[in-house]
């Protein structure tokens, strides 16, 4: 899992937009995968740690790791089905939540492909795990030897790689033909080819005698890489060709808005209503009337009470006594019951202030 | 956590080592007792640990997925970098535990275990180290406009104080951690358990008074405007409580966490569970609000200078305030206000530029806040809504300017009015899904880009 930041990183990076987008719409059930990998974690290794204490109880320690396992198979599928959900901008409108993000084409035949891949993964590690000289294998295993536990571990990396042929297909066939381009049959293509000798290498040590087993263990694990790595190119390519149309649309669209905003700089638009009602019997008072209007008038009218008290019961307690009037704009506290107690206004200069409260203690 | 257990527990590894007799290589119950606190923090950094250092990836693209995409952009190698040493600690925690047992059958490999133990610690704090670039770098107002760079956030004048807070809070964190550990792990009246919370004392008396000087330092660096924040932001019940509260809890947790390690110190034999776990919960506590104020303080930035918390630019203002938001919304509903769409409009505005912080109806709800203001159970009033919300970015410096224009803000008001009377929820993308923009959809970005090639292939032909 943590192995897993760096892709997801680049996918950020990448796409950006889709991918955030396609994970806002399955919000939830997006966010639970991590609350969900703890859990799959935590009943591992309570499966681990007990595996003496529950020696008698073998069904409650089957059913720990079961569970486990559950969750861990759900898992790919959330994953799936935002990546299926990114490469369809114009299907977001349309999704209501992840239950109808899953209905999107290609969400089942993708996550069977990655569930085989991952067993046929499996398959090699356990065989490699197991052949190892440090490992202890019999302190461990009486009945089974190493030689049925690697041919086990083939036939599933066998099985599932055939099965693959099978599976491949239906997602190629499966996906919206916006992105199929000869570059992805190409790719995916050769892929595949790469993997058949490695296949033909496996069906002869499952079948041939046991010492030869291990023979072209090498040249397998080099050839399924390169498949993997193959595969993993095509579903790149999927995506870039996918999301190519959209993503010179949006550019355009972004260059445009980047073009207005600049232009929206340049030319700030005039607050032309609300003008600051300036009595002309004030004079000098204006620019205090205009501070006010922008800081204070959200909670103070001149003679009645709206969230705070009226102008003229200011004007009334500090109409000798500007310097507390000052002080309390900068740093009030609370006075009245019934009252919410007022913000501070730290902000404001000292220039400022004198205007301001020019005007508040000229109002009569 | 790591940061400041694993030296602890490596610490106490290399003691095992020192207090064995001539024919051993470690004390064997000493040694079985620190394995078991390790098997602790195995299973809780491998899990916990590890999920929620991804889950942050998760949760911040979710929610505020502007300010992480533009981030990225800047420390992708700052975090691809991390994510390297993130993996190497992991890997390394894991060989450190699971090689446990096989060391102790030599003294020589014992030894290598705990020099292993020693390099794992720094590798901890390297990646802490890096991430605190991060951290700063959001916090130094001003500076993404200037600096876009990597480099920025290593200088900027937050980094070290942060770094050099961190670095003991962690190391304290992981003493009374383990002081708890010691009380289940070791038997009771027995000498291991003494030496053990005598040893967690010392560790955590020694690293407290340099974590309350460092508080001290980074408290006085942080930006002017962000300290004005913690103090202006008295002003909302809300921040209040937490503000007050941090003034109690802070000395609070150190002190009990003190008081403790000196109490072990000198009568370790009557220290039980429950005493250790009181502080040692307050300063996990203690941790969460410290996270929560540095969020808080960040406002109305979610980047300094740059990006407000409401994920709009600060530099889009202008045109917003001109045309509106909805305008260049990609999910709306309406781009033009008339009498009849008022409401569903005024949802719109709420969503793009409020729902970031605040609900309809739930936890900070936007009615609520203004019950405050206007009394609680009072029918609000549209004109005051009006009159208050373009300028309540004056009063409260936490809140960002209102972005839209005078037809959305009218039409914020009646929606937040029809909140009051009807009580109702608004359901995120993840449940109702979106509406695209009329003016916005693939259509529009087609005859958008046809026109451009227009004006091109005309610009081609006068040439």
């Amino acid at each position: 899992m943590v192995l897993g930041v760096a892709p997801l990183l680049s996918i950020n990076t990448l796409y950006t937009v889709y991918f955030y987008s396609a994970n806002a719409l399955t919000g939830l059930m997006w966010i639970s995968i991590i609350p969900l990998v703890t859990i799959a974690f935590l009943l591992t290794y309570l499966h681990k740690y007990t595996w003496h204490k529950l020696d008698n109880n073998k069904p409650l320690h089957i059913s720990i790791i079961a569970a486990a396992v559950l969750v861990f198979l759900f898992i790919p599928l959330i994953f799936l089905t935002n990546i299926n959900l990114m490469l369809f901008p114009e299907k977001w409108g349309t999704i209501k939540g992840f239950v109808s993000a899953l209905t999107l084409p290609n969400v089942f035949p993708r996550y069977l492909h990655f569930i085989c891949a991952s067993m046929a993964v499996t398959g090699l590690f356990l065989f490699w795990y197991v052949g190892r000289k440090k490992y202890a294998f019999e302190s461990y295993f009486h009945t089974l030897t190493r030689y049925d536990i690697k041919k086990k571990a083939y036939s599933l990396t066998f099985a599932m790689s055939l099965f693959q042929f099978m599976i491949g297909p239906i997602v190629l066939l499966t996906l919206p033909s916006k992105g199929v381009k000869w570059n992805l049959i190409l790719v995916i293509f050769s892929g595949a080819v790469i993997a058949l000798p490695a296949m033909y290498q496996m069906w002869k040590a499952i079948t041939g005698p046991p010492e030869n087993i291990d023979r072209h263990y090498g040249k397998v694990i080099i050839a399924m890489t390169i498949t993997v790595l193959f595969m993993g190119s095509g579903r790149h390519i999927y995506r870039a060709n996918a999301l190519a149309p959209h993503k010179k649309l949006m550019a355009a669209k972004t260059a445009e808005f980047e073009k207005i905003s600049a232009e929206a700089r340049l030319h700030p638009p005039v607050e032309d209503e609300n003008p600051v009602e300036i009595d002309s019997s004030l004079g000098g008072a204006a620019k205090g009337a205009a501070i006010f209007q922008s800081n204070c008038s959200a909670c103070h009218k001149p003679h009645e009470k709206l969230v705070g008290p009226p102008m003229t019961e200011m004007a009334n307690i500090y109409h000798d006594n500007e310097m507390g009037l000052k002080s309390w704009i900068k740093a009030p506290g609370k006075k009245r019951a019934g009252y919410p107690q007022m913000p501070g206004f730290p902000q404001l200069s000292e220039a400022d202030l004198n205007e301001l409260t020019k005007y508040i203690l000229s109002i009569k | 956590m790591a940061v400041g257990f694993i030296p602890y527990i490596t610490w106490l590894e290399q003691r095992g080592v020192r207090m064995s007799g001539t024919s051993q290589i470690t004390n064997p119950v000493w040694d079985d007792m620190v394995y078991r606190k390790m098997k602790v923090a195995f299973i809780i950094t491998t899990t916990l640990g590890a999920m929620t250092g991804v889950g942050i990836w998760f949760s911040a693209a979710l929610i505020s997925p502007s300010s992480i995409g533009s981030l990225i952009r800047v420390f992708y190698f700052a975090w691809f970098v991390e994510w390297l040493t993130f993996v190497t600690e992991v890997v390394l925690i894991m060989i450190y535990f699971l090689t446990w047992k096989n060391a102790n059958t030599t003294l020589k490999s014992k030894l290598r275990h705990i020099r292993f133990g020693w390099f794992l610690s720094i590798f901890s704090w390297i990646t802490m180290a890096i991430i605190v670039s991060i951290l700063g770098f959001m916090m130094d107002p001003g500076n993404w406009n200037k600096h876009h760079s990597l480099l920025n956030g290593f200088t900027n004048p937050i980094y070290l104080p942060q770094l050099f807070f961190r670095t003991p809070a962690a190391m304290v964190l992981g003493g009374i951690f383990g002081m708890l550990l010691t009380t289940i792990f070791a038997k009771k009246h027995t000498a291991e358990r003494s030496i053990a919370l005598k040893s967690a004392s010392k560790w955590i008396l020694l690293w407290a008074p340099v974590a309350l000087v460092a508080a001290y330092i980074y408290y006085h660096a942080m930006p002017e405007a962000m300290r004005f924040n913690m103090s202006t932001a008295v002003g909302t019940i809300e921040f209040s409580q937490y503000y007050k509260l941090l003034s109690y809890i802070i000395p609070g947790t150190v002190s009990l966490v003190v008081i403790v390690s000196i109490w072990a110190l000198l009568r370790p034999r009557s220290i039980r569970f429950v005493i250790v776990l009181v502080p040692c919960l307050a300063a996990f506590g203690f941790l969460g609000i410290f996270e929560r104020v540095r969020e808080f303080i960040r406002k109305p930035y979610v980047i300094g200078g740059y990006m407000y918390s409401n994920l709009l630019r600060e530099e889009d203002y202008p045109l917003y305030k001109r045309d509106g938001i909805l305008k260049y919304a990609t999910y709306a509903n309406t781009a033009e206000i008339t009498a009849e769409n008022k409401l569903a409009a005024g949802r719109d505005v709420f969503m793009l530029s409020c729902s970031r912080c605040h609900t309809t109806n739930g936890i900070n709800s936007i009615v609520e806040v203004f019950e405050r203001i206007y009394g609680a159970g009072k029918p609000l009033d549209e004109n005051s809504m009006e009159a208050y919300i373009p300028n309540m970015h004056n009063g409260r410096t936490y809140m960002p300017p209102f972005p839209g224009n005078k037809k959305e803000l009218k039409a914020l008001a009646t929606y937040i009015r029809h909140l009051q009377l009807s009580g109702e929820a608004l359901g995120g993308a993840q449940t109702e899904g979106v509406t695209v923009n009329p003016q916005n959809n693939i259509q529009a970005a087609e005859e958008l880009m046809k026109t451009n090639e227009k004006t091109m292939a005309d610009n081609e032909l006068n040439k």
